[in-house]
């Protein structure tokens, strides 16, 4: 059964993979390149002064994370930009937000507790 | 410049990004929360985050040190957070390094200025390089570019 547990565990696994893809400088270039125009693998390989099958294999982690999707037309493959992946990205950077707001609001409570305690704490006197 | 809540976000220039918050407190109180580690244990992870401090020593002073270890239940292995404080002025300013992410790791400032019994707490994270503060974004999810570099060396020898 799926429970909301493991679709949790697997959007973390999607965003692993992701983060995994782009940790690589050739493979950032690659989502750059495809950010301003549609390029076959060929035509890649060349702007990274890279074998095919070095390229082929960017290519592949790249779509695995579904960062980058390609389709073959004849004998090019053509590789565009995944755009839904970005979106958990955009969704993590706002995780970073969520943390340090969520953060405050609990040390606003822990602040509150010692201002009501050095409050008692001066009426005792 | 975003709001979330009572807190407002800003990267302010390649390399920093800066938080900005009101306490209705003095500022002594807030800098007591931040330096001693049975109050900090009480905010630093937030129940909403799943993740639990399992150890935590605040060494708060200058030159002195601190490791924080978390645990989060998806993940095998405790996570640790370590560094030195730069620079600690009580009740007005704290400055720790980030040392789990190497030398590409922020330098945190925290200031407190307090006013009519308010305190303005802001805090900035510099980065090394606009490189490190876009990977550190990139890898925020997570906050350790350990567990990418491994998860990239896996997936790569699972590549056809």
């Amino acid at each position: 059964m799926l429970t909301v547990n493991h679709m949790v565990q697997y959007k973390h696994i999607q965003v692993d993979d992701s983060f995994a893809a782009l940790s690589d400088p050739t493979r950032r270039g690659v989502i750059e390149q495809l950010c301003r125009a549609d390029s076959s693998i060929t035509e890649l390989a060349d702007k990274f002064h890279m074998t095919l099958t070095g390229m082929k294999k960017h290519v592949a982690v790249l779509e695995e994370a579904g960062l980058v999707t390609t389709q073959k037309i004849g004998r090019v493959r053509t590789c565009k930009l995944g755009t839904r992946k970005l979106d958990q990205e955009a969704a993590w950077i706002e995780n970073y937000r969520q943390l340090w707001a969520a953060r405050f609001d609990a040390l606003e409570q822990v602040v509150e507790e010692l201002k009501r305690k050095e409050k008692s704490d001066e009426n005792r006197r | 410049m975003k709001t979330e809540g009572k807190t407002h976000f800003e990267r302010k220039s390649d390399r920093e990004t800066v938080a900005t918050r009101t306490f209705n407190a003095p500022a002594r109180l807030v800098f007591e929360a931040w330096s001693k580690a049975d109050l900090f244990k009480q905010w630093w992870m937030p129940k909403s985050m799943g993740a639990t401090i399992v150890s935590c020593t605040l060494d708060m002073r200058t030159g002195g040190s601190y490791r924080l270890e978390m645990k989060h239940p998806s993940a095998p292995n405790t996570m640790a957070f370590f560094g030195k404080y730069l620079e600690v002025i009580p009740g007005s300013r704290i400055v720790w390094t980030n040392e789990e992410s190497g030398d590409q790791g922020a330098v945190t400032t925290v200031t407190l200025v307090e006013k009519d019994g308010q305190t303005l707490l802001s805090m900035s994270e510099l980065y090394p390089s606009k490189e490190a503060c876009d990977e550190a974004w990139e890898g925020m999810g997570e906050g350790m570019g350990e567990t990418f570099d491994q998860l990239d060396a896996f997936l790569a020898t699972q590549k056809r």
